[in-house]
């Protein structure tokens, strides 16, 4: 699997590893959907940075996997668009728009935290 | 400079393969950051659409070299059903086949050239990049040229 997800905590870590496929794309999503049920978890990070290229069906697939595990009941952050890729993605007029994103990692816990407190002050 | 590289295009990891392709062929030619990874993702966009619409197709690398600069023409060909209307195809709000309008403008706009035919025969996009070897001297030659 060229994804590796990592349960920490109540969040999900998906670090992609190596350029993916569109149908690998796809299979993240649903298995995003499926783990957030197993691990009972309220965000996802998905780690972007090995991806070489974020094209129009990456972004698409992107928005279509953070709102559907968005329906699951979990927050999702992207993180590590790199640099050239976020240069790419400007001129080709690409957008994330409205997914949140974040520099790395630990800034995406970070939103991650914030986001899910909300939620927690929701319910009380 | 030497050869092009010819890649059979089908699946979605020939997809993969061929905007891995264009990246490193990118470097090679000295293209410095971030064209190989508009290269990479321009080659992604029309590869994807050979996949989709026609099935199956190639794509070929053609590194070019003139006096004054460098560069990489990427083609794609493919004996698919063709674009009924180009003009729309490569206007930002075309919507065919599961909202695939971003595409090619997208890709358009990574590249400095960009050529698209299309026939009830197939499809034919031609893409290029290109740096000049010195830049600077370019520029003071321009300056130059305007004094």
């Amino acid at each position: 699997m060229s994804v590796a997800i990592l349960k920490q905590g109540d969040y999900l870590i998906a670090s992609i590893q190596s350029d993916l496929s569109d149908t690998e794309v796809n299979a993240l999503r649903h298995e995003l959907a499926e783990l957030v049920g197993v691990h009972r978890s309220r965000g996802i990070v998905i780690d972007v940075a090995a991806l070489d290229v974020i094209d129009s069906f990456v972004t698409r697939a992107l928005r279509a996997i953070v709102l559907t595990a968005r329906l699951r009941g979990a927050h999702t952050v992207i993180a590590g668009i790199s640099p050239d890729v976020a240069i790419a993605m400007v001129q080709f007029r690409l957008n994330l728009e409205p997914l949140r994103v974040a520099l790395d990692l630990d800034e995406a816990v970070v939103a991650l935290d914030r986001l899910t407190r909300g939620d927690h002050e929701d319910e009380g | 400079m030497k050869g092009e590289v010819r890649l059979a295009i089908s699946t979605d990891a020939d997809l993969v393969a061929a905007r891995a392709q264009g990246r490193a062929m990118a470097q090679q030619l000295g293209f410095p950051r971030p064209d190989p990874t508009l290269i990479a993702t321009a080659i992604s966009e029309i590869a994807r659409n050979i996949v989709m619409h026609a099935g199956t197709g190639e794509i070929v690398l053609r590194p070019f070299e003139e006096h004054d600069r460098y560069g990489l023409e990427v083609v794609a060909i493919d004996a698919g059903p063709g674009i009924r209307d180009v003009e729309a195809a490569l206007r930002d709000d075309y919507s065919a086949r599961g909202g695939l309008g971003l595409g090619l403008p997208g890709a358009r706009r990574l590249m400095d050239g960009f050529q698209l035919h299309s026939d009830a025969a197939g499809t034919t996009v031609t893409m290029t990049k290109w740096r000049y070897r010195d830049e600077l001297a370019r520029a003071r030659a321009e300056r130059r040229r305007r004094a």
